[in-house]
């Protein structure tokens, strides 16, 4: 197969590209440049879409001798990622950048210039994992659940796994995949992984959001619509979150508070027990699937976070929505977030968080 | 693998054997030529055998010759070196390379020279914006996107005008064109080895007797004083090889050159729609620069590469990305068009068959680069 391998300078792409040039593969290494100004983005080993990073990732392409291109798509990420982040937190709802970029970057525009100049598949070093046996692939959780990154595949349909390859989705551990890295002489074998939010290398995302929405001060008020505290802008809270509240009144039990809502309109922050947090069904719009589309209803698994557990749930068709009712009541669910849903392993499909309700 | 066409001559060209071999040769030659003793001897003999050969190659003095690290340092040093009190002002062309260019990051006393639609510098122009207060005028002899030609001795006369020095870079041209720095009129002019089949390493400034630049680093005060540090002889020995090499060669290779040139622009205009040659007549015979309109310059070049016809954009990378053309921006293309341009460029390995292959891969790179944009 012609592949084209997204490189991104850091361990993994690295040797997902490695192991499919030696499986015979012809491999063509692409950096994607996502930003305008790369300094901007450039944190050492941090972000992900830095100057060196790109030399990073020319580098292991030189070591495995396959072509090496830099592709420009910072106008593309501006406008499907950066100013999707920036307006869902406007709308008071907390968005995934990494899973936009996928939906729309790497295995959208990405993928289609690669597919148009000749490519069979776009590669990436994502863990997870393809199972082929049927006609059209399945997508499972990868081998080592602590690695794992189905959750922010989980958008992609059908058409798109079909020309997907995830080379890594069997790997033990980190320090598996690091020795071979550097058995393979790749440098970047001792790289530190990122975890930021690549256009944030600061990891300062109030600041972010700060500079481009402007701090507006409100109110933060209880359940009984009392004020009981100020903030300067409400998109800098998250639905759960506990820390960095300041409030003025205690609460009447004692108990400590959190974000249970924002509104955007009125500017205000509602805070409230833990147990207003609780949440049992779920509304998810846009839903995608990445084999068939499903009806009815059925049982899975839901997971509503990159890194959260998944949760047993009864899952419904309603109109073109998912409808989700959770076994067990769950705490602080972000609108915003996606919920990916799983038969067992495998990845069914995934929706945008709408609404919660208790 | 089946063979490669090389058509990235401007980039660097292919040493031929006979170089080499002289190269190889001088290497062997321990000694630092500044020394006294035998093996300082030697190595000087063969630095100024080097020196006075080249100076024959481009109708110099031997004494005019500063040898450099290459030609980006033989630019730096004419442009930060010639400003002089009473005189802080360059004037430099629109399409100069970067290592011209950049001189515009070191300070606002620049003034740029606007070029035509064909890329010809705008002789009326610049007599008007020169003066009193301009040290010197940087014209290059060759674009190394395009390969027009510039009106050098011009713009040298217009130079002079007003007492401003006039220097060329002439890295694109040595060994393409005649080049005849006494007859030129210039008082500057940069080269290079490796753009002519020399080593990548060296280049020189060809220094008009009288003219004083102000010299940009400090040191044992080697090459007249102007660029410190132990000349690398091997590598200008080399140098002196590939020049002549080229000179004996060159009424023969530009004939053969502009034919390679006719059958693959004739060729592209039959096989490929919406293309723009961007080179006029009057340029070097090495150098062709094509607009795809439509096509990411890069997407044709990745499939080019994967073809195994090796081409260029011929303008400079930013973090490996390529940047839509500064000089063909100044003539007037379209953002558009700037980045779905590519150089072809030709050198003595080059042959119709290499030419044959790249039109046989070009109609559908150029389809499938359209259908990617």
């Amino acid at each position: 197969m012609r592949i084209l391998a997204a490189m991104s300078g850091g361990v993994d792409s690295a040797v997902a590209t490695a192991r499919l040039v030696e499986a015979g593969h012809d491999v063509t290494g692409v950096h994607l440049a996502l930003s305008r100004n790369p300094e901007l983005y450039r944190s050492g080993s941090r972000g992900c879409c830095s100057i060196a990073d790109a030399n990073d990732a020319r580098r292991a392409a030189d070591v495995l001798g396959i072509p090496f291109y830099v592709w420009d798509f910072s106008e593309r990420f501006a406008a499907d990622v950066v100013a999707d982040f920036v307006a869902e937190y406007a709308a008071g709802r907390t968005p995934n950048p990494c899973l936009r970029c996928n939906e729309k970057i790497k295995f959208a525009a990405v993928l289609e210039r690669g597919v148009a100049l000749g490519f069979d598949a776009v590669a990436t070093g994502h863990y997870a994992r393809l199972d082929r046996t049927d006609e059209d692939p399945s997508l499972y959780r990868a081998a080592e659940p602590a690695k794992d990154q189905s959750y922010v595949l989980g958008v992609l349909t059908a058409a798109q796994l079909a020309r997907c390859e995830f080379p890594l989705g069997e790997v033990q551990s980190k320090t598996e995949l690091r020795a071979e890295a550097a058995e393979r002489g790749l440098l970047v074998a001792d790289k530190p992984d990122s975890h930021d939010i690549c256009f944030i290398p600061t990891g300062d995302t109030a600041g972010f959001l700060n500079d481009r929405l402007g701090e507006r001060v409100g109110d933060i008020v209880n359940e009984a619509d009392e004020v009981v505290g100020a903030h300067r802008g409400y998109h800098q809270f998250t639905v759960g979150q506990r820390h960095g509240l300041h409030l003025s009144v205690p609460a009447g039990d004692g108990r400590p508070r959190y974000v249970l809502g924002l509104d955007p309109v009125a500017n205000t922050v509602t805070v409230g027990p833990k147990s207003s947090l609780v949440v049992r069904t779920i509304t998810g719009i846009r839903p995608t699937w990445t084999e068939r589309p499903q009806t009815g209803s059925w049982r899975g698994l839901v997971q509503v976070r990159a890194h959260g557990e998944a949760m047993p749930a009864t899952i419904s068709v309603v109109a073109d929505q998912l409808e989700i009712a959770l076994d067990e009541p769950a705490f602080g669910i972000a609108p915003g977030q996606a919920a990916v849903h799983y038969d067992g392993d495998r990845v069914v499909g995934a929706a945008t968080i709408a609404a919660t309700n208790s | 693998m089946t063979a490669r066409s090389y058509l990235d001559h401007a980039a660097s060209s292919p040493m031929p054997a006979e170089v080499l071999a002289e190269l190889v040769e001088a290497m062997g030659q321990a000694g630092n030529p500044s020394s006294l003793h035998q093996s300082g001897r030697t190595a000087r003999r063969l630095l100024e055998e080097a020196r006075e050969s080249l100076a024959v190659s481009v109708g110099a003095r031997p004494d005019e010759l500063v040898f450099t690290s290459g030609g980006t340092e033989a630019n730096n040093l004419a442009l930060l070196g010639a400003p002089r009190p009473g005189r802080s002002q360059v004037a430099i062309s629109a399409i100069e390379h970067p290592s011209v260019a950049g001189v515009r990051e070191r300070g606002d006393q620049v003034q740029l020279l606007p070029v035509d639609a064909d890329g010809f510098l705008v002789t009326a122009e610049l007599a008007e914006l020169i003066g009193a207060q301009t040290a010197l005028v940087s014209v290059m002899w060759v674009n190394n996107e395009t390969g027009v030609i510039e009106p050098v001795a011009k713009a040298a006369d217009l130079a002079h005008a007003v007492g401003a020095w006039a220097h060329s870079d002439a890295v694109q041209a040595f060994g393409h064109l005649v080049i005849d720095f006494a007859a030129s009129g210039l008082d500057l002019l940069s080269l290079s080895a490796h753009k002519l089949g020399g080593p990548v390493g060296i280049g020189a400034l060809v220094v008009r007797r009288g003219i004083q630049l102000r010299p940009s680093g400090f040191g044992g005060g080697q090459e007249a004083k102007l660029r410190s540090g132990t000349v690398p002889v091997a590598l200008a020995v080399g140098f002196a090889a590939a020049a002549r090499l080229a000179a004996v060669r060159q009424a023969e290779e530009q004939q053969r050159l502009a034919e390679l040139k006719q059958q693959l622009v004739a060729g592209v205009l039959a096989r490929i729609d919406q293309v723009r040659v961007n080179s006029p007549a009057l340029a070097s015979p090495a150098i062709v620069n094509l607009t795809f309109a439509g096509a990411r310059a890069d997407d044709v070049l990745l499939l080019l590469d994967a073809a195994g016809i090796d081409a260029s954009t011929g303008s400079a990378c930013t973090a490996g990305m390529h940047q839509p053309s500064e000089v063909l921006l100044a003539m007037g293309r379209s953002l558009a068009d700037a980045g779905s341009s590519l150089r072809f460029s030709f050198g003595p390995s080059t042959s119709a068959a290499e030419i044959e292959r790249a039109l046989a891969v070009l109609p559908t790179a150029v389809a499938k680069a359209r259908a990617a944009a």
